[in-house]
């Protein structure tokens, strides 16, 4: 009955070839191709960046100085939104225009279509509750967390710094950066950028076919949680720095607190300051330009650290210091107050130095100057003033002027202090002498340096011939201060010579007749000098440095107030409070209402 | 009533059974891969497939055992009786039916859907093999050829009203059979070469040929009436010494091809509407439609394609559980196997299958009545059809046909059908010795 068994075969073998056919066909599928996993994956898988926690500024004291607030950035998938949307009530929700919305969209658009992009950014954790309630009515958009930057006491901008986009360039060299992230750009935030931005963390979900999550993929196997960035420990007293802002109110100018023992920045005020809340969240940009363009007065600008000025009579100090080493002359030095020569003011003839510095005698300084100049190693004038300022420029340099602080603010002016290879180049090698360069005796001349050199200086006086690099973190997370903050840098000035010049510092605030009698104060021996910047077209800068107590100091400080005339006037009573308020406590309330009702910025608007 | 010499329970083939029972549990675990879900609560979870096909599987064990406690002769005598039963219930479902889908294919009683069609093949299926044994058919008589068309015809019909182009295919596999009982061999590749010319006129007709220094355009389908006519003039050229011996099999292949082409094509645009020409299109994939069915294919190779080599591993599979690939747990079930089982696991499927065929194949070969042979041939047909349309549709060499996977895919019809079917031909096997040569 068997028909034909040779057809059963074939069917068999036509089976068979089917068989095999799939198994190579799945072997190119599975094992070959490797596109089909990553196709999966593209569909699958949502990649979700865990964006770490910002460093947090405390200050000295562990008061908050910036934290992170929680903020929310509104996603858009343009391939998902739904075109029937009601866009009046999303824009309504979300606080834009329609022409805002149609704008970005078009750009999500052009990013790309079914891949997230950024709608609205940085909407703060308040406004944000009413949005992610209504948000299910509009798919295609979802929040993305992130951190915004906080300012509870709204002070020390200009030390913390501030944030922006990343750009970019910013991009291209670092690989920690993606698009749409934030980047310190000045301050503190900037040149702790490493350590305060963490590591980012990425958290992979499954999602299904309608974008819906669907849970962890592998239990989170995959998972990296974010690194938070480290902490920093500022050496800022909030307290000490709200202060200074305040007294500083309607001024243009600087003040810089250090403590001179270590070389801590107790606070850095630089004035017009502005509120650094204003450069974070939705209305940074629109402040941003606020501040930049329409502000003639540049709050942005950190006078403290970059603005330059001549030096004036506080350089007398230096070079003071500098004539002692060189026994140029001694304490009892005197020279006739020999007015035709330079001008001078004040009611004395023949000082010797502690009166010098004490009536800020100009004839005085003249002659030192002209000692250290011209020493007499050279017959020839030229010669000899050439290595003179050689040696001069070197003392002055101990002294961290002339020269950039290495400190942890970034953009710290470096100043100037003239040397002989300038004069050459201006004059000619061997065609300059002391006669060409008198004005640097009294501080004026090519001398340039910024408030906080000035304030490292008072500290240096208050040390007695050495200083600590000024600087803004004491600790980094759970770390030690930085070996470099540690390091004492010594003048060439021998400690010895200090003495009679703080002698004298002494008595400019506290003596009848001294120039900074403003500083005064009751309970502690405040040492300071004034010094006027001239200026050329506008009112005189008033400046003064200062450090107290006398023994055992505990605080150095340079105030400059432009435009506020002679430095005894102004600078020398902002000091004085400044140094009550951090070694007290207390205040002098009769001194603090002059400071807080003069007013150097609305004056020329007011006349008018 | 049993065996005379020894018991049906040695003779039954374990081999075939066991093959069963292991394929059915595997199909098991990957439905539930495909629907998983952590919120679910319990296997018996009857909402999810995976809990109703628990009820399936256990309903289907029972008509197995069933199937083999009734007398063999029994399916014999009655095959006709089954053919006719079945063919009432396709006719019934043509009123009474529910639509799901487009196509109106269910039967719904006392809550349970029966999808006819699904047991349809096994009337067929008994019929051909009674009608082939009684009346000592010889595929050279004309009489033969007529009654396996009638036979095999009327359920096409049927279910071709409903519409339900898959289960109608189906029936294509029992050229199979009728190839083993001495159709020619001829008629399968002509079949196989009509299959391609008519997916090839549906290409065709699609697109417009430009004729060259004029402004007019050609459609498609004439310009592959043109083509077929000028190879069959080039052939005769060619071989024009033996013109004599081939001119009468060239010209009638010739006609028949661009009969066939204009037929399709006449069909086509003037008697389908709209949705049929959708339909027929996106079950051919020729119009690819990244929302429709060449979306499901693409979506089906990213699924397979990405459970490389050793898979994902057991329901760690993402495509198929979040619903990329369409339906998951019944037409695309191979998917499941792919990507959490990976090349390892499609592979063993495939050679369990391969044996079952091979298997079924040696079963059918032996059997002493002629009978059991053809039915034997019609239960290997139909489950080879299913596999090389669904296995082959989900890797992207056939097109999307939307047909269960024997024993894997999620379906009650489709696992008591295949059931039936396999049980009834152990139980036609464990008794070939009773039956007289
Ligand atoms: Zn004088």
């Amino acid at each position: 009955m068997k028909a034909d068994d040779k057809r059963g075969i074939i069917i068999a073998a036509i089976i068979g070839f089917i068989g095999s056919l799939f198994i190579v066909k799945l072997f190119f599928l599975q094992v070959v191709d490797d596109s089909f996993k990553t196709s999966a994956d593209n569909q699958a898988l949502r990649y979700v960046t865990q964006y770490p926690a910002r460093g947090i500024f405390y200050d000295r004291t562990g008061k908050l100085l910036a934290y992170n607030e929680a903020a929310y950035d509104l996603m858009v998938t343009p391939g998902l939104v739904d075109t029937e949307i009601d866009t009046v009530a999303f824009c309504d929700l979300v606080g834009i225009s329609v022409e805002h919305f149609i704008a970005r969209m078009n750009k999500a658009r052009s990013y790309s279509k079914y891949r997230s992009s950024v709608f609205e950014k940085q909407i703060a954790a308040e406004d944000w509750g009413e949005i992610a309630q209504k948000l299910f009515k509009y798919p295609g958009f979802f929040g993305q967390k992130r951190a915004l930057r906080h300012y509870p006491a709204s002070s020390a901008a200009h030390v913390m710094g501030y944030l922006s986009e990343v750009s970019p360039v910013d991009i291209k060299n670092d690989s920690a950066y993606q698009k749409g992230d934030y980047i310190g750009v000045s301050g503190l935030e900037r040149s702790y950028e490493k350590v305060l931005r963490g590591e980012r963390g990425v958290k992979v979900l499954m999602v299904d076919v309608h974008n819906a999550v669907k849970g962890s993929y592998k239990n989170g196997e995959l998972d990296v949680m974010p690194t938070p960035g480290k902490n920093l420990y500022t050496t800022l007293d909030r307290d000490l720095q709200l202060y200074g802002e305040r007294l500083m109110k309607n001024k243009k100018g600087s003040i810089v607190a250090i403590e001179p023992e270590t070389g801590e920045v107790l606070a850095l005020v630089s004035s017009p300051a502005y509120n650094p809340n204003f450069l974070v969240g939705r209305n940074r940009t629109a402040n941003f330009i606020q501040l930049v363009r329409n502000d003639t007065l540049d709050p942005l600008f950190n006078r403290a650290t970059k603005a330059v000025y001549r030096p004036g009579s506080i350089f007398k100090v230096v070079q003071a210091l500098v004539a002692l080493d060189n026994e140029v002359i001694n304490a009892s030095t005197r020279f006739h107050c020999n007015r035709g020569i330079i001008a001078c003011h004040g009611s004395h003839t023949y000082d010797d130095l502690r009166g010098a510095i004490q009536h800020s005698c100009n004839p005085y300084f003249w002659n030192v100057y002209k000692k250290l100049i011209e020493m007499g190693e050279y017959s020839s004038k030229f010669k000899d003033s050439a290595h003179g300022l050689t040696v001069w420029n070197e003392y002055v340099k101990s002294f961290g002027l002339g020269v950039q602080l290495n400190s942890d603010l970034e953009g710290i002016k470096s100043g100037f202090v003239p040397d002989k290879s300038f004069y050459d180049k201006w004059y000619g090698e061997y065609r300059w002498a002391f006669s060409t360069i008198y004005s640097n005796s009294i501080g004026e001349g090519e001398l340039g340096v910024v408030p906080i050199q000035m304030a490292n200086f008072a500290a240096i006086l208050a040390n007695r011939g050495f200083y600590y690099t000024p600087h803004f973190v004491r600790a980094i997370g759970d770390g030690n201060k930085q070996e470099r903050f540690k390091k004492k840098h010594f003048t060439m000035v021998d400690s010895t010579y200090f003495e009679p010049v703080i002698d004298a510092l002494d008595a400019v605030v506290n003596e009848p007749g001294g120039t900074a009698r403003r500083a005064r104060l009751d309970s502690i021996t405040v040492c300071g000098k004034t010094g006027t910047v001239q200026n050329k077209n506008t009112p005189d800068h008033s400046a003064f440095i200062a450090f107290a107590p006398r023994e055992n100091p505990k605080i150095a400080v340079s105030v400059y107030v432009e435009e506020a005339g002679f430095g005894g006037t102004f600078a020398a009573p902002i000091a004085g409070l400044m140094i009550q308020k951090y070694l007290t406590g207390e205040t002098n309330a009769a001194k603090e209402k002059r400071i807080l009702e003069a007013d150097f910025i609305h004056l020329n608007t007011k006349e008018e | 009533m049993q065996s005379q010499r020894g018991n049906f329970w040695q003779d039954a083939d374990w081999l075939i059974i066991l093959l069963y029972t292991v394929m059915v549990i595997m199909g098991w675990l990957n439905i539930y891969a495909a629907d998983f879900n952590e919120s679910a609560t319990s296997l018996f979870d009857f909402s999810q497939n995976y809990g109703k096909q628990i009820a399936w599987i256990g309903t289907a064990g029972i008509l197995a055992v069933v199937i083999l406690l009734v007398d063999s002769r029994f399916y014999d005598n009655f095959a006709y009786i089954f053919h006719g039963f079945f063919s009432l219930l396709l006719i019934a479902v043509l009123i009474v039916g529910s639509e799901i889908k487009g196509s109106q294919s269910w039967l719904v009683i006392g809550g349970i859907s029966i999808q006819p069609a699904e047991f349809a093949k096994y009337g067929t299926a008994l019929a051909l093999a009674h009608y082939f044994s009684a009346q000592n058919a010889d595929f050279k008589k004309l009489k033969t050829k007529l009654y396996s068309i009638v036979i095999i015809g009327i359920p096409v019909l049927l279910i071709m009203l409903q519409p339900d182009p898959g289960s109608t295919l189906v029936y294509a596999s029992f050229a199979l059979v009728l190839y083993r009982e001495g159709m020619s061999g001829n008629v399968l590749l002509l079949g196989v070469a009509a299959a391609l010319l008519f997916v090839i006129t549906l290409f065709m007709e699609l697109i417009e040929i430009p004729i060259p220094l004029t402004s007019t355009v050609l459609q498609g389908e004439y310009f592959l009436i043109l083509i077929i006519a000028g190879l069959a003039s080039a052939v005769l050229l060619l071989f024009k010494k033996r013109i004599k011996y081939i001119w009468k099999p060239i010209v009638t292949a010739a006609l028949f091809s661009m009969v066939l082409v204009a037929g399709v094509n006449f069909i086509f645009n003037e008697v389908f509407e709209d949705r049929h020409r959708n339909r027929v299109h996106g079950l051919l994939g020729i119009i690819s439609d990244p929302q429709g069915t060449g979306y499901n294919q693409h979506q089906s190779k990213i699924a397979i394609g990405s459970g490389g080599f050793t898979g994902k591993g057991y329901l760690q599979g993402t495509q198929t559980k979040f619903d990329f690939v369409p339906e998951q747990s019944t037409d695309f079930i191979f998917c499941t196997v792919g990507e959490e089982w990976g090349f390892l696991g499609t592979t063993l499927v495939i050679l369990l299958f391969m044996v079952l065929f091979w298997r079924l194949i040696y079963l059918a070969e032996r059997q002493r009545s002629r009978f059991a042979r053809v039915f034997g041939y019609a239960v290997v047909s139909i489950f080879f059809f299913h596999f090389l349309v669904n296995v082959g549709m989900t890797i992207g060499l056939a097109p999307v046909i939307g047909i269960p996977l024997p024993f894997f895919s999620y379906g009650g019809s489709s696992l008591w059908s295949f059931t039936i079917l396999l049980f009834t031909f152990i139980k036609l096997d464990a008794t070939r010795r009773n039956v007289l040569a």
